[in-house]
């Protein structure tokens, strides 16, 4: 008994006490700084050591959606491109997933995700999500998993993952989307009722990422759904993906 | 000669590889396996006009691994080994569903990744096994799970809440992985990054035992001190799971300080990684010859530290959790796999030394920087859930001691090497003892220094099906425990 209490005076508070303005370390590669003009020779040249082709060269830009954040083009570039540990990236809109040359995280935040009064009215107190792994390496899961642990503590909010699609308000996805998995996908989704929210994770549900070649994957649920929400990485960060869904449903 | 005697991660030549007749192969391993030595591979490489089948046994106290092979016209049939070897059962599987060679008398053939209970609804669904009697019933659960873990299906056959019999069918998570590393070949950098995701919670272990395969097949050795970074990394990440594991279980026990306790522990310890390398998983951290990022002095501090901390609290942690009566009652005796059990069916990891089977390829196969150092295998008798959760905690504190010394024993050095080519028509077997157990892959490389094909197995291969033996004769509401104790991987088997 006493060792109990002696654990848990030890243990004491964990949780992150304010989510929406912790930082992530400094390791971290978050938000990425693209400024063309460092790099003199070929932008051919960084486009090609991109594992998943997440950058392009006219205009100069990597696709968040198909970045792994591994930080290989931070390497071959002589510092052109430059991951911050800025953290907040996902968006609305698969559009504003494509970072060019000189955009700055402000300007991004400014417009990535819009927060509509529809969503906030009805989902602003409680959110309660369904998550499918389609294909997903459990790396996705596990930090959607941290989400609700103790640090992270996301049920605070009054969001929660729940167990049946027919309590959820919403479904997270991960994962590329195998054949194998494409028909309990739609069948999950197809279980929640109306109004519903799409949410996906990861570089494998946004782009296919490292699976993107697989003749494996069937993505024509993923590929015709409306997907609300983007939230990348590989895999993203739990506060990535907190202050995405706080952006998304208004929270302050 | 009909086997050779090969090391993990030596490089050798195709054609030092003997050729038998598939029946002589076939009972030769059975044979092998029979006088106490563990199949660890068993797959076929399909060229355009033949079938080539490797066998790979292990002899784990002499530090050996035995390698023949024979090659087959497609559509040949053998007598299957299952029936006197059960271990082989799901290699032959594999193989009869990757390249088409029946193995005749095989007790059970079904799917391993394929047409699978009506996921393709133009196909007749796979049918379960039944069990027939007025009382009895079957439950299904998944492919998808009431919490947020990777999709599968369960078929139960009880009888009131007793388990009678637990059906297990994987492959919902087949993404193809082994025809992406055939068919990308031309592109190591790319390889790196998809041998990270073949289990994203053996992040380390899965990518450090494709690069160290890569690497011996170019005959290229990496610096001690890239050696070192490494096995850091890799002790990390089993300390890291382990906790996990062990906060769930205490959560699907209701002992809800344990699942905060030892949650918030992991956070620490992944979050160390993140400092190393920028990725709580370690992604980003190993690279083709050598590491990405070094260890400086601050870094080093920050992670002796973490130790520090992590020692007194773990101990403490465990001492609570383990001598807590509520928790023991639910702990033990519950979910046993026997010890003949456990060596029949080729069990690895700490699943397998939870009940007696003392095998750690860290100790009997030394790869990278356990070279260097001897590892004390750690073994428990009662095979319970206690001994896999308690075997959990040994292993932490035995880690971090292998952490601490190779923190004060950092070796100098150039981190990363360029990879030189692959040697042309090379065979390297890569064992990694990862969090989970014995990780094995098989690299073959063409007669122009590509890869032509990487044979992967991870743990969770070897071990699935204990879990359906554990959780016989117990109650249904112990299955969820049953399956935490072992937390296996669904992708790492449907790769």
């Amino acid at each position: 008994m006493l060792d109990l209490l002696k654990l848990r005076k030890r243990h004491g508070f964990q949780a992150i006490a304010n989510v929406r303005n912790a930082a992530v370390m400094e390791t971290h590669r978050g938000f990425p700084i693209i400024d063309e003009t460092k790099y003199t020779n070929d932008w051919q040249k960084v486009a090609d050591v991109c594992p998943t082709k997440a950058i392009t060269t006219h205009p100069a830009a990597i696709d968040l959606g198909k970045c792994i954040f591994c930080g290989e083009c931070e390497r071959a570039s002589n510092g052109a491109i430059r991951f911050s540990n800025d953290h907040k990236i996902a968006a609305s809109k698969k559009e504003h997933l494509v970072i060019t040359s000189g955009a700055t995280y402000a300007e991004y935040r400014a417009s990535a995700i819009e927060a509509r009064k529809k969503i906030h009215s009805l989902f602003g107190r409680s959110l309660k999500l369904r998550q499918v792994s389609a294909g997903g390496c459990n790396g996705c899961e596990m930090e959607l998993s941290a989400c609700g642990n103790v640090n992270f503590d996301m049920g605070r909010f009054g969001i929660d993952f729940v167990a049946s699609p027919r309590h959820a308000d919403g479904i997270v996805i991960t994962g590329p989307i195998t054949k194998n998995m494409a028909p309990a996908l739609s069948d999950a989704y197809k279980s929640i009722s109306e109004p519903k929210i799409v949410i996906a994770v990861g570089a494998c549900t946004i782009s296919g990422g490292v699976f993107a070649n697989s003749e494996e994957t069937n993505r024509e649920f993923i590929n015709t759904v409306r997907i609300d929400l983007f939230i990348p990485g590989c895999p993203p960060h739990p506060l990535t993906i907190i202050n995405a869904i706080l952006d998304f449903i208004g929270k302050k | 000669m009909n086997w050779i005697e090969i090391k993990n991660l030596q490089s050798i030549s195709l054609d030092e590889i003997p050729r038998l007749t598939l029946d002589d192969l076939r009972s030769q391993a059975v044979e092998k396996i029979k006088s106490g030595k563990r199949l660890i591979q068993f797959f076929g490489d399909k060229e355009s006009d033949a079938i080539t089948i490797y066998a790979i046994v292990a002899d784990d106290n002499n530090s050996k691994l035995y390698i023949s092979s024979s090659k087959i016209k497609p559509e040949q049939a053998y007598r299957s080994m299952t029936p006197e070897a059960p271990s082989a059962s799901l290699f032959e599987r594999e193989l009869y569903e990757q390249c088409g060679i029946t193995p005749e008398g095989h007790p059970w053939l079904k799917p391993v990744r394929k047409g699978i209970a009506g996921i393709d609804r133009s196909e007749t669904p796979y049918k379960f096994f039944y069990m027939s009697g007025e009382e009895v019933h079957e439950v299904g659960v998944g492919p998808i799970h009431a919490g947020i873990i990777e999709p599968g299906h369960f078929r139960f056959s009880c009888h009131g809440e007793k388990i009678f019999h637990l059906e297990i069918e994987l492959g919902f998570q087949h993404r193809g992985v082994e025809a992406l590393f055939a068919k990308n070949n031309d592109r190591p950098a790319y390889l790196e990054k998809l041998s990270e995701s073949i289990a994203g919670d053996t992040v380390i272990g899965h990518c450090g035992t494709f690069i160290r395969a890569m690497e011996s097949a170019a005959n290229i050795s990496v610096s001690r001190s890239a050696k070192t970074i490494r096995t850091i990394a890799l002790e990390l990440e089993r300390i890291a799971i382990h906790l996990g594991d062990l906060s769930a279980l205490s959560g699907d026990v209701a002992y809800l300080t344990g699942n905060s306790v030892f949650g918030a522990l992991r956070t620490k310890v992944i979050n160390t990684t993140m400092a190393m390398c920028g990725n709580r998983f370690g992604r980003g951290l190993l690279a083709l010859g050598g590491v990405n990022y070094g260890i400086n002095p601050k870094l080093k501090e920050k992670i002796a530290s973490m130790l520090d901390e992590l020692d007194d609290a773990v101990l403490l942690a465990g001492e609570v959790l383990f001598s807590s009566a509520s928790t023991l009652e639910r702990f033990e005796k519950t979910g046993i796999v026997e010890k003949e059990t456990a060596i029949e069916i080729g069990m690895v990891g700490p699943a397998a030394r939870a009940s007696g089977v003392s095998i750690d390829v860290r100790a009997d196969h030394p790869f990278g920087g356990y070279e260097y150092f001897p590892v004390h295998k750690l073994t428990l008798d009662s095979g319970d859930v206690f001994a896999r959760a308690y075997i959990r905690f040994v292993e932490i504190q035995q880690s971090i001691k292998i952490l601490r010394e190779q923190l004060n024993n950092l070796p100098e050095g150039e981190l990363k090497k360029t990879l030189a080519a692959l040697q042309p028509n090379r065979l390297v077997v890569s064992l990694t003892e990862g969090w989970r157990g014995e990780i094995a892959h098989v690299l073959r490389t063409d007669r122009d220094g590509k890869i032509k094909c990487l044979k992967i197995k991870d743990p969770s291969f070897n071990n699935w099906f204990a879990v359906a033996l554990a959780v016989r004769e117990e109650g249904i509401s112990d299955f969820p425990l049953c399956n935490k104790s072992f937390d296996l991987s669904y992708c790492g088997v449907d790769l």
